[in-house]
């Protein structure tokens, strides 16, 4: 593999964070370079929150650029459609089809915008959506959205699914590691929409 | 063994690698993850100091007594330990002294974007610059030799992106550093006029070996390319520099004072045309410039916000970045918010609804002055809170201090709103101090501070008794009240701003996030009760969506706080699932 850059996009609390913790320990164990950005702090309060992971032989800036994310994981339907521009004309969205409105949107300032799937998908060949909340519901734990992106993620990449379950069980928490594996599980199985 | 690091654990590392045995801090983003990876380290003292300048003395004093030490902050955490920075420049030390800042262009998480690598020359401390986490670690290894070989302290200096990226590492042994003899010695560490002169000519001394370092020294190290191009580079700078410019020659420093004269002139000489690529300041480009030597940078690059490869390529080459557009509609932002739940969001709505003058601080309650809340009327820097309500009372009269108040956190009032407190007692003021009490440090993160009885490694510890504390300062009047009653709330604000003297109002309430904080259940809106009247929207909380034709609880944010059905007239709320 010569590169790969996968950004994830959400709403601070999402649990964007322990997702790239989970691909950067991916991308470790398959022996390439590898830089993972977060946000921390200020932005993280429920504000739109970025990480992104980049991985090859060798990496600088650890900031992917417009147009050069060859994976976009959104927590968030707003949230893709404003990063959307970082996507390649040939990548794959990965895309949690869950709203939350912003506290413009709640006061009334701003409007949320419609049918944001299908502008992406017209735009766009590769655009896979799921209701990870609803299946992270049912597998018994609603904060556990983040491994059900990641089992979708998993299945669109060419990486042995035993590495990524390996990164989970040194990333997640031994209290909630069953959860997150029946997560990651129904994630890899489901074929999204 | 290898292992992906962030850029601040990886400093962590290497203050353990160099046989560190004490490390203070204050938390401040970005540099927080510092001191709480260094923390898990059996083998080192940790703590958080109740602000920068505490710390800094602690580490200070950690040196002269022979250990080496480390002391970490923000870029504006610099500003408070700027004191016993510039004259622990006159003693220099005994075992070695590293001081980590971290820098924040762009603001994701400041007041302000200043660079702090002035400090470095204003001090006349030698700073060093990682571009990546590997680099954190061997340079603060490199620090504390550079310290102790000089006799100086010594600055490492990091920015957003460099301390929250991680990167590989490759780790190694902790070395045994074995405590430097303490010897009395009031020349070199008692700072009066006399020994101070002394010490300014050794201080001079040191600058000019520093100098020759500089240029010798392999942080600062030329990659040679392409000759038609030379770039002169630092930081995370570099790492943007280096995917924009490609093949090209890169003199990368390092250290970035005092900087390299000689090299930076052989380098200079060997390229056709030369940029200086730098964040914030042209701090290496006025130097560079001094030299007599011509150069591109801040004519074309911006002093403002953070660089990134598409920057460089678009300001440099004209190159935009293709992207595809998939919409031309405006996309709302999603500014941060206060959490559900969060004890701030009561206080708030006491403030918004008495419609007073609030002068802010430093926290995750300086969110208020956004809205819906868009109650906070001014914000500064940590602590200013309380002077500037004074100011406000003593230019404009009592009747407008009884429309004021100052709100700040816990740990922010130990910071230095003590000190205001202290000024408004004596000077006579009237001001109403309102103290968020939620038992921990909350934007940066939950740490302990000296208020919420526990240490950074989480060991049981005294706790300030900030009632007792504001009455022996001389407040009169201390009141503790629950943000979340809000009828007993609003009933206490009215009579401490009412009041001939000053007071101060404890707002007490557990921050939501903190794991013993336990709710009932998220709820929803019986909408047949519910009239749409709307009051609920008013306390701000971002599970309660109006939907247009009907108001919604987002049970996926809701915590159950019901703070909302203290203002619902209606009895509209009911716990889900019922």
């Amino acid at each position: 593999m010569e590169k790969l850059n996968i950004m994830i996009v959400g709403v601070g609390g999402q649990g964007t964070l322990l997702a790239s913790r989970v691909l950067g320990n991916v991308a470790m164990k398959m022996d390439h370079d590898v830089k993972v950005s977060e946000v921390h702090g200020m932005s993280q309060r429920g504000g739109s929150v970025v990480t992104y992971v980049k991985m090859g032989k060798k990496v600088y800036s650890p900031i992917i650029e417009k147009g050069e994310a060859d994976i976009i994981i959104a927590f968030e339907r707003l949230e893709a459609l404003r990063w959307i521009g970082y996507l390649k004309k040939d990548g794959t969205l990965i895309l949690n089809d869950q709203r939350i409105d912003p506290m413009p949107v709640i006061t009334g300032n701003a409007k949320y915008p419609e049918s944001i799937v299908e502008k992406i998908k017209n735009n766009f060949a590769n655009v896979v959506a799921i209701d990870a909340l609803e299946i992270a519901k049912q597998c018994g734990n609603i904060k556990a959205v983040n491994t059900v992106l990641l089992g979708l993620l998993a299945k669109s990449t060419a990486i042995d699914k035993q590495v990524w379950i390996e990164s989970l069980k040194q990333n997640v928490p031994s209290k909630a590691l069953e959860v997150n594996l029946k997560a990651f599980e129904a994630g890899y199985m489901d074929n999204g929409y | 063994m290898k292992k992906l690091m962030l850029g601040n654990e990886a400093v962590a590392r290497g203050a353990f690698e160099a046989g560190v045995t004490v490390a203070a801090a204050y938390p401040g983003t970005p540099s927080t993850e510092i001191t709480e990876n260094i923390a898990k380290y059996d083998e080192i003292y940790a703590e958080w100091s109740p602000n920068e300048k505490v710390a800094l003395e602690v580490a200070v004093g950690a040196s002269i007594a022979g250990a080496r030490s480390i002391c970490s902050m923000k870029h504006v955490g610099l500003n408070v330990a700027a004191d016993p920075l510039f004259t622990a420049s006159y003693t220099g030390v005994n075992g070695g002294l590293v001081i980590m800042v971290a820098d924040d262009p762009g603001m994701h998480s400041s007041q302000n974007e200043q660079d702090s690598r002035f400090y470095a020359r204003g001090s006349k401390v030698p700073m060093l610059e990682p571009s990546d986490s590997q680099e954190c670690k061997d340079y603060v290894k490199k620090a504390f030799e550079i310290s102790e070989k000089y006799d100086t302290p010594v600055i490492v200096r990091l920015s957003t992106r460099v301390s929250h990226s991680q990167s590989v590492v490759e780790t190694s042994d902790r070395i045994d550093f074995k405590l430097r003899d303490y010897v009395k010695n009031p020349g070199k560490f008692v700072m009066m006029p006399a020994m101070a002169r002394k010490r300014h000519v050794e201080v001079e001394k040191r600058m000019a070996d520093l100098r020759d370092f500089s240029n010798t020294e392999e942080l600062n190290r030329i990659e040679w390319g392409s000759k038609d191009i030379g770039v002169i580079t630092s930081g995370i700078a570099y790492q943007y520099a280096r995917e924009v410019f490609g093949d090209v020659s890169y003199l990368k420093l390092g250290m970035v004072y005092p900087l390299p004269d000689k090299l930076i002139k052989e380098f200079a000489s060997q390229v056709k045309t030369l940029y200086v690529i730098e964040e914030l300041e042209p701090f290496i480009e006025d130097f560079v410039k001094s030299l007599g030597i011509k150069t591109i940078g801040k004519d074309i690059l911006p002093v403002m916000g953070e660089y990134s490869a598409s920057l460089l390529s678009d300001k440099i080459f004209g190159k935009n970045k293709e992207s595809v557009n998939v919409t031309d509609e405006e996309i709302p932002v999603r500014p941060p918010v206060m959490c559900p739940g969060c004890p701030h969001r009561g206080m708030y709505y006491v403030l918004k609804k008495l419609k007073l003058t609030v002068s802010g601080d430093i926290g995750c309650y300086t969110l208020g002055a956004l809205p819906p809340t868009q109650s906070m009327d001014t914000c500064i820097c940590m602590g200013a809170s309380i002077g500037a309500a004074h100011g406000m009372e003593k230019a404009r009269g009592t009747e407008f201090g009884k429309k004021t108040v100052a709100i700040l956190g816990d740990s922010t009032f130990i910071h230095s709103g003590i000190t205001g407190l202290i000024d408004i007692v004596y000077n006579k003021g009237n001001s109403t101090v309102i103290i968020l009490d939620n038992s921990i440090t909350g934007m940066t993160g939950h740490q302990h501070n000296p208020t919420t009885g526990f240490t950074i490694k989480g060991e049981p510890a005294k706790q300030v008794d900030l009632e007792k504390l504001c009455k022996a300062v001389g407040i009169e009047r201390v009141r503790i009240a629950d943000p979340f009653n809000l009828k007993e709330f609003e009933k206490v604000v009215k009579e401490e701003i009412e009041a001939e003297e000053s007071s101060v109002i404890i707002s007490q309430r557990p921050c939501a996030l903190l794991k013993h904080v336990k709710f009932e259940g998220t709820l929803r809106i019986n909408r047949d009760k519910c009239k749409k009247c709307k009051l609920c929207m008013s306390v701000g909380c971002p599970a309660i969506v109006d939907k247009g034709d009907h108001i919604e609880v987002n049970e996926a944010l809701c915590v159950g706080c019901t703070l909302c059905t203290k203002v619902c007239n209606f009895d509209a709320f009911e716990k889900a699932g019922e």
